[in-house]
């Protein structure tokens, strides 16, 4: 499997993405410079990374989705290539419009780190089969706008294509009680329409090690690693 | 040069500058200053960046260790920690403007001190930070909680550097004058530092980064004069922090220095432009030529004065290889940067400074620094108190009663409210978060690790300043024990009143004696630090506030130590001895409602021979948990073991003849609570207890004192407390005082 980690101005935590893909797949990822206008030939999975893009000083990932490389990324999408957006890279996926909605500031209006437990949407896409559907796994957030917005048609249209592809819930699985930043239906990740683009606020690869956390977030790049290409 | 504005005493008055003080400029350089040059010395020999009044007293702590690279007198310091690496660490103040516009002042504070660690050639892996907030009551405090919070947050998060671990306090001696210390740890190849000396003549003086603005001039100044109530008068000289330039800032200066371009760097921080240019000319015994023109600014119209005294932030200064201009530039295009060449180094050692053509200062370079006056300020002892009685002090309420209300006292409360607004996970090294006695970062992909902690008891430093002082170094190596740490050096941050008071005084040089001595005797020296004098509103002084940040290497992190009890049925021993003492300690504050007493003496020997005993356990794996005892005393430290862990205690009665609230209360120093699996483990303790007490050095005692297991922790005598409460106890305070319910 071979990917690409995209770097903006003021993307930080690629180098976690780029360890959690390397430890997963035993490929390294190669590293993409906002400016560059291709992705290396043969790419499977394009990766957005969590950060701060250009400060995301206008609305958080509005630069970034205007960046040269997007349009190589939205073509990517467009062949049915895999491209992931964590974060800020969820962010940029929705102002990019290879993803619907918005993600607003939190409800609480402060930044939020902390672990936070999901419940896995649907088993059967490239980025989850190495997980169960409906099984809850912990990772970390790390967020101040992640707070899940969309129309009543587009929410609609996202749980009745069962593309919501992780909710926010307790330990327990209570996802109510479980939703930290105000997301509609408790979202914390959603998919394209063909499932190949996943845009998710969670951090799955800060949770790769027992040590630092544990391992929930493996499972996400475990699956990917089984794909087309894998070595 | 000529003079276009008369240099009258109100003039050089509100330079911050005294009349002898103006009478040495004449005599150092023969001539009336012009503007720009009385702007220069104010900026140079202000109290922060002088150290006037400080520089006597802090020649005396100890500085050196075979591990120790760079001691005070850098960006910050560096020590050896094996491998070929060396971590790169400093912690400062931003107290005056962090009370003037929270936000700000907070952000700007963490950005400095991240510049100040990656100008060296390290890359940031982790911050921390000490607050200090005035009384809960105090119609202020909520407000400056929330942007100082947000303020360390919005930087560190949005830079990219997690933010593992800190302290936060309340009194009502900071109502008017708040503490904001942030510290920054960063990893660099041992080989690969980078320094402020600037060398070679005619080399080309490059600026990079952001642009300059009209923001914080005179900040340094500021800095260093005590407040009133027009404190909020000054906000314009606060200035504004973008994180998203010091990543790209960071991220092109580590990419530069690795092309071998980089003579010499230095941050523009503190007093701008003039103190990096004068640091890099002084510090290699050469002279500076600036010509401001080539100054890039973000406003028109900007005099001479104004861009030399202006602290705009995320800037640097270098001095570069000319043979790598080229290189060097398209690096700063790449990341987006101003880049400018803005001057040369010369062999005059004159500090020149031309606009629009005209010289507008011509300075002795040297001279700015090293001629800045030294003041020994007179000072008194703090009067000794007596040592508290614990026998006559009953307890007013139960032992139960009284453990619920402390550790859900503002001080002792869970601090989750403020850590969970960091972002402390990120670099996915963080072994041990928030909460513990210190953070565990992972350096690179292991097994090395760093063990963080920020410590001080300003209760202890007010009652007095010796054992203060003493006591803040000893709980640092304590917090890093604990944890498995191998404690290295610390980096001192040291907040205090307005030294032109001889009591303010005395507490500033008992108090760095006080950390001397326990640096030298535990082997733990001081590498970095900053001295924030003037902390005072109307005439009061904050209590001593002397913040250490302590650094401790772990050789593999996979074996760091936590406090939380690890499973059933495990011994609890209690190592180091116990008078119950109350004096100064948290239980006297909360419980009785006094601040009085002597607080704890502090036995250097002890806390070394307890200190390493513990790492021996832990390196040996016969401890299952080991937590240091500090505020609150045993009992604050068993109910954290027991929530950390989620598994509840029984305490024995204790065998040590005092009142029951001063055994579990008291705050006696050189203590370690730690569970063993077994009577076989606890022998093996036995026999290296006996083994020191053997030589004669010291009586070390342990105490059996229970046993892990169940849902509630039961104190002596006491109906059980459930595991819910006491969480319930401790996480609640903090939320419910910011959410305005309290």
């Amino acid at each position: 499997m071979k990917s690409a980690v995209i770097t903006f101005p003021g993307s930080n935590r690629e180098g976690d993405v780029i360890r959690a893909l390397r430890q997963s797949t035993g490929h390294e990822p190669s590293s993409i410079w906002h400016q560059d206008t291709e992705l290396p030939k043969g790419t499977d999975l394009v990766v957005l990374p969590g950060g701060f893009s250009y400060g995301d000083y206008l609305r958080c990932g509005a630069i970034a989705s205007r960046a040269p490389v997007m349009d190589a990324v939205r073509a990517h999408a467009a062949k049915g290539g895999l491209v992931l957006g964590i974060c800020n890279g969820f962010q940029i996926l929705v102002e990019s419009g290879l993803l619907p909605g918005v993600l607003m500031r939190n409800a609480g209006l402060k930044f939020i780190c902390k672990m936070q437990h999901l419940k896995v949407g649907r088993a059967d896409t490239a980025f989850t089969s190495a997980y169960n559907e409906g099984q809850i796994i912990k990772v970390a957030i790390a967020h101040g706008e992640g707070n899940y917005v969309a129309d009543a048609d587009t929410i609609a249209r996202l749980e009745g294509e069962n593309r919501v592809a992780f909710r926010y819930c307790t330990a327990e699985g209570d996802t109510k009680a479980g939703n930290p930043n105000g997301s509609l239906n408790d979202i914390a990740g959603i998919y394209s329409e063909h499932l190949n683009v996943l845009g998710m606020m969670p951090h799955p690869e800060n949770l790769i090690e027992t040590l630092v956390g544990g391992t929930d977030g493996r499972g996400l790049f475990e699956s990917l690693s089984t794909l087309r290409g894998a070595a | 040069m000529k003079n276009t504005i008369a240099m009258t005493p109100e003039l050089v008055a509100q330079h911050g500058l005294k009349p002898d003080e103006y009478q040495r400029i004449l005599k150092l350089i023969g001539r009336e200053p012009t503007l720009t040059e009385l702007g220069i010395f104010s900026a140079m020999w202000n109290e922060h960046c002088s150290y006037k009044s400080s520089r006597l007293h802090l020649r005396g702590l100890p500085t050196k260790a075979p591990w120790v690279i760079q001691g005070p007198g850098e960006n910050a310091g560096v020590i050896d920690i094996g491998d070929g690496l060396a971590c790169v660490f400093k912690m400062e103040s931003h107290n005056h403007p962090s009370y003037i516009e929270p936000y700000q002042g907070a952000t700007t504070g963490v950005g400095g001190i991240l510049r100040d660690v990656f100008t060296m050639g390290a890359r940031p892996i982790a911050t921390l930070n000490a607050l200090r907030f005035g009384s809960p009551d105090h119609p202020k405090t909520r407000h400056l909680v929330s942007g100082v919070v947000a303020g360390i947050g919005g930087y560190g998060n949005s830079f990219g550097v997690p933010t593992v671990g800190g302290q936060m306090g309340f009194h009502t001696r900071y109502d008017g004058n708040i503490l904001v210390n942030a510290m920054a740890v960063g990893i660099a190849k041992s080989d690969e530092i980078f320094y402020a000396k600037a060398t070679g003549v005619g080399n080309p003086i490059v600026y990079l980064g952001s642009k300059t603005g009209r923001d914080g001039i005179h900040g340094a100044t500021m800095a260093s004069a005590a407040f009133d109530d027009a404190a909020d008068e000054k906000r314009p000289t606060v200035q504004v922090g973008d994180p998203f330039a010091e990543k790209l800032l960071l991220e092109a200066c580590l990419e530069l220095m690795q092309t071998g371009s980089v003579i010499a760097i230095q941050d523009m921080g503190a007093a701008g432009l003039t103190s990096s240019a004068v640091e890099m000319g002084a510090k290699g015994d050469l002279g500076i030529e600036l010509d401001l023109d080539k100054i890039p600014c973000r406003e028109e119209g900007m005099t001479a004065y104004e861009m030399m005294l202006s602290e705009s932030q995320e800037r640097m200064l270098m001095v570069l290889d000319p043979a790598k201009e080229k290189q060097a530039e398209a690096i700063f295009v790449k990341w987006g940067l101003d880049f400018a060449i803005v001057g040369k180094t010369t062999d005059t050692l004159r500090f020149v400074v031309k606009h629009k053509g005209e010289v507008v200062a011509d300075l002795p370079i040297k001279e700015l620094g090293d001629e800045a006056p030294l003041y020994d300020r007179p000072y008194v002892e703090t009067p000794k108190r007596p040592v508290l009685d614990a026998k006559k002090i009953p307890s007013p309420v139960s032992n139960r009663e009284a453990l619920l209300k402390l550790i859900g006292s503002p001080d002792l409360a869970s601090k989750r409210w403020v850590w969970e607004q960091y972002d402390h996970l990120i670099l996915g090294n963080t072994v041990q978060q928030p909460g513990g006695d210190s953070a565990v970062v992972r350096v690179g992909e292991g097994p090395r690790g760093l063990a963080l902690t920020s410590d001080v008891t300003p209760r202890y430093c007010e009652a007095d300043p010796f054992e203060g002082g003493k006591q803040a170094v000893a709980e640092a190596y304590r917090n890093i024990i604990a944890v498995g740490g191998t404690p290295k050096a610390i980096t001192d941050n040291l907040n205090f009143g307005n030294p032109e008071r001889p009591e303010y005084m005395g507490q500033l040089v008992y108090c760095i004696r006080g950390l001397g001595e326990a640096c030298e005797e535990l082997d733990f020296p001081v590498v970095s630090g900053n001295v924030s004098l003037y902390n005072e509103t109307n005439g009061r002084g904050i209590l001593p506030t002397p913040t250490i940040g302590g650094v401790g290497v772990i050789d593999d992190v996979t074996k760091s130590m936590t406090l939380a009890f690890k499973a059933e049925d495990e011994i609890i021993v209690l190592l180091g001895e116990t008078t119950g003492w109350l004096g100064s300690s948290s239980w006297l504050a909360e419980i009785a409602g006094r601040e009085d007493g002597a607080p704890p003496p502090v036995d250097l020997l002890m806390e070394k021979l307890i200190g390493e005993l513990v790492l021996g356990l832990i390196k040996d794996g016969l401890v299952t948990a080991v937590h240091d005892l500090s505020d609150g005393g045993l009992a604050v430290g068993v109910a954290e073991m027991a929530m950390s862990g989620g598994i509840g205690a029984t305490i024995a009665a204790l065998p040590f003849g005092l009142p029951s609230h001063a055994e579990l209360f008291g705050e006696d120093q050189a203590r370690y609570v730690v569970t063993v699996k077994d009577k076989a483990a606890l022998d093996e303790l036995s026999r290296r207890v006996g083994a020191i007490v053997a030589t004669g050095e010291a009586l070390v005692l342990m105490t059996v004192i229970g046993k892990t297991g169940g849902d509630a922790l039961t104190l002596p005598g006491e109906m059980p407390i459930s595991l819910s409460e006491l969480h319930n106890a401790h996480e609640n305070w903090l939320p419910s005082y910011m959410a305005g319910e309290l």
